[in-house]
């Protein structure tokens, strides 16, 4: 196994050391290391041929290696999004020596490779090991990777920080015994704010942090949601969940699951679909009834247990900082890019930094090895060593000093990484499409490609406001078009690739699933039908309203009408 | 060619016969399926010996608590690689109803899954004879494990440390 020799470049990350996250014990690094192992074996066997095609695949699914279109596509886990410089550095390395120079980040805050050997799979998940990471239960039908709020910590809206509880699912969840082979995969999101920037609506399993009735912490539970091919927004199942039972009740959910959920069709085995069919009373009442007979066995958390889970996020060490206006008597393209690609932090003096991931000319979501390893540097100068994956498919920094932000956005800018648009229509969400993956039917990228030509023009595009757009190759919806506000949906008709386009959608705390506007369209007609949408809202929008209200407010007729008034102009 | 599986960690040669390799008045411990058991109860308590019963992955476990004192064995039935029912039966059987019999995994496994089989109460497994000789490692793939379980021969869940 090959160690780490990656440079930390500035004197202050040598201070600081590491991000604030969970570290693995000596249990933690062995059981990684015994995946490693395994899955060397189980690799081994198989290109010996003692281990067939059809048993292979159910094993290396499980350590998310899917054979794709062109060669084997490997996605790494980065639980609830969150990477330490060291770890980054990894990923980039791993993108240089064992793919073609690049990765992509995912809706669901992981990393995927495109072009690995799979014979060099078991060495790729032994450099993972050494810091920390891997890929288990990445893809297969498993409980996977458990995501959660990008700003969890940071932001003022929320109620406490998700992760100490993530970090608790993610390890009960690894190698569980009784469900590592479910009916379908199984999603859980946790967010701890309001405000819902992990989807949790539309997760197999969603977790709020609330409070209760005496001010207690717990949990509000959301089961049902999913996309795919039966989009369905999540039903609260339990409206208050006593904190020590967070595992127990998740065990409930899954065993009503893994003993009832449908085996016959894959297209019907999410547990949405066990949900729709008992009901969601009936559902509740069985989990709940299962819940009672485990809830007191060996799965109950303890204060200390929590606490001891929370020390691994405690806040960096802040400075003491009063809040100033870094835009002030700058230009204007670093005070677009302060506007839109920085938020809120709740400590004052410090802001949070997005690092686009969506210039123009590259494929949403992508990054280069040279790009990641700047993004580590970056981060060990900026921003305590940390960087976070958000479900967006950017990256961002956490704690950034506002007065740093402006050298902060120099570097990125140089490197492509500073395009000004975060949460604007240029933001795509894009699955990578018919040009990487077996499952899809049609485009995304090039799509992607096309949009951002149309859509050029700065002012116009900050004039729309905030407008998510998201795309999928295929109808198991990893690009989530169901929930954007514009939807676009490749399809194959006839051999052909077209476009279905879908308004409405939202995927926060007031999820929707989008409304079809009409029959699909070419792929050269996909950025006028967008600018047809588009007008329509300019023409009869409310001052200040958003592009998804006013598709509330008006319905889905008028901006159909103008789309397929005419036809498109290519 | 007698069946051989791995018990308790060692190969034995299975003692155990099926209705249909029973001989007709033969003293060998036999295994219904779960069907044949349920239709004929009382002849199969008449006739004595030890009994075992084999659950296919859409039965429910509890259809046998009356009868689980009976039952020298139960054996969960794996029909293809993606099959997970069993797993939860198994820890019901265990944990739930106390069984203390042999609890065998058949059909559709191999040593990869023979780990998580064991974690749930599993302690038999009729394996591919091309694989038998050397799963017996498979028990030893992880050191430790993150939740509770079945786990005799496993350091205490992590939740716990």
């Amino acid at each position: 196994m090959r160690s780490y020799t990656g440079v930390i470049s500035s004197p202050l990350a040598r201070q600081l050391k590491y991000a604030a996250m969970y570290r693995y014990d000596v249990i933690d690094k062995a059981l990684v290391n015994e995946r490693v192992a395994q899955f060397r074996d189980q690799t081994r066997r198989f290109l010996a041929g003692t281990l067939g095609e059809d048993e292979f695949r159910h094993l290396r699914l499980r350590n998310g290696l899917y054979i794709q279109r062109h060669a084997p596509m490997l996605r790494v886990a980065i639980p609830y999004g969150l990477l330490s410089s060291r770890q980054l550095r990894t990923l980039a390395d791993i993108a240089r020596r064992y793919d073609r120079g690049y990765g992509h980040f995912t809706t669901r805050q992981n990393i995927q490779y495109n072009w690995p050997a799979l014979e060099t799979v078991p060495d790729i998940l032994a450099e993972l090991a050494a810091v920390e990471m891997h890929a288990i239960q990445t893809s297969g039908n498993c409980i996977r990777n458990t995501t959660s709020d990008h700003l969890a910590g940071v932001t003022p809206d929320e109620l406490e920080d998700p992760r100490p509880y993530c970090e608790i699912i993610r390890q009960w969840s690894s190698f569980h015994p009784e469900f590592t082979y479910l009916p379908r995969k199984f999603k859980i999101a946790v967010t701890g704010s309001p405000k819902d920037r992990a989807a949790s609506l539309i997760h197999d399993v969603g977790v709020h942090l609330v409070r209760g009735p005496g001010g207690e912490p717990g949990f509000e539970i959301l089961a049902g949601g999913g996309l795919g091919r039966t989009p369905v927004i999540g039903h609260v199942v339990r409206d208050f969940l006593p904190r020590e039972h967070l595992l127990s009740y998740l065990e409930a959910v899954l065993r009503i699951y893994n003993r009832e959920g449908r085996r016959d069709n894959l297209t019907k085995a999410r547990i949405k679909i066990l949900l729709k069919s008992v009901g969601l009373e009936e559902f509740k009442k069985r989990v709940e009834a299962e819940w009672e007979l485990i809830k007191d066995a060996g799965l109950r958390i303890t204060e200390a247990q929590v606490a001891h889970m929370q020390s691994f996020f405690n806040p960096p060490a802040y400075r003491s900082l009063q809040d100033s206006d870094p835009a002030a008597g700058r230009d204007t393209a670093f005070r677009a890019w302060y506007r839109y690609n920085t938020a809120e932090h709740k400590v004052s003096g410090y802001r949070v930094v997005y690092v686009s991931l969506k210039s123009p000319d590259v494929a949403p979501g992508d990054a280069t090895d040279a790009q990641m390893e700047l993004i580590a540097d970056l981060a060990d100068r900026y921003s305590f060593g940390e960087v976070r994956v958000t479900h967006t498919q950017n990256l961002l920094f956490a704690d950034v000093e506002q007065e740093r932000a402006f050298e902060l956005w120099q570097a990125l800018e140089d490197a492509k990484l500073a395009t000004p648009n975060i949460g604007t229509l240029t933001d795509m969400i894009c699955c990578p499409g018919l040009d990487f993956c077996s499952l899809a039917n049609a485009g995304s990228i090039d799509v992607a490609k096309l949009i951002n030509e149309r859509f050029d023009d700065y002012d116009y595009v900050y004039d729309l406001g905030e407008l998510d757009l998201k795309m999928s190759g295929c109808m198991n919806a990893c690009g989530h078009h169901h929930v954007g506000n514009i939807g676009i949906l490749g399809v194959d008709k006839g051999g052909a690739e077209w476009y279905q386009i879908t308004i409405g959608g939202a995927a926060g705390a007031d999820a929707s699933l989008g409304t079809v506007i009409g029959p699909s369209v070419a792929k050269a007609d996909v950025p006028e039908t967008l600018a047809r949408l588009l007008d329509v809202y300019v023409e009869r929008r409310l001052p200040e309203e958003r592009f998804l209200d006013t598709v509330r407010r008006l319905g889905v007729q008028p901006f159909k009408e103008r789309v397929y008034a005419a036809p498109a102009a290519a | 060619m007698p069946r051989r599986l791995l018990r308790d960690g060692e190969i034995v040669v299975d003692d155990w016969r099926t209705l249909d390799e029973a001989e007709a008045d033969g003293q060998s411990p036999l295994m219904l399926t779960l069907d044949q058991w349920l239709t004929d109860r009382e002849r199969w308590i008449a006739r004595g010996g030890r009994l075992g019963v084999i659950l296919a992955p859409q039965h429910k476990v509890e259809v046998l608590a009356a009868d689980l004192a009976r039952f020298s064995l139960v054996a969960a039935a794996f029909p293809g690689p993606s099959e997970g029912r069993g797993y939860t039966q198994a820890r019901l059987l265990r944990e739930r109803w106390l069984f203390s019999g042999e609890l065998r995994a058949t059909g559709a496994i191999s040593r990869d899954q023979i780990f998580f089989l064991a974690r749930c109460g599993f302690n038999s497994f009729e394996l591919p004879d091309a694989e038998i000789e050397n799963a017996a490692a498979a028990f030893a793939t992880f050191s430790a494990a993150y939740q509770p379980s079945n786990d005799a021969g496993l350091a205490a869940p992590l939740l716990h440390r």
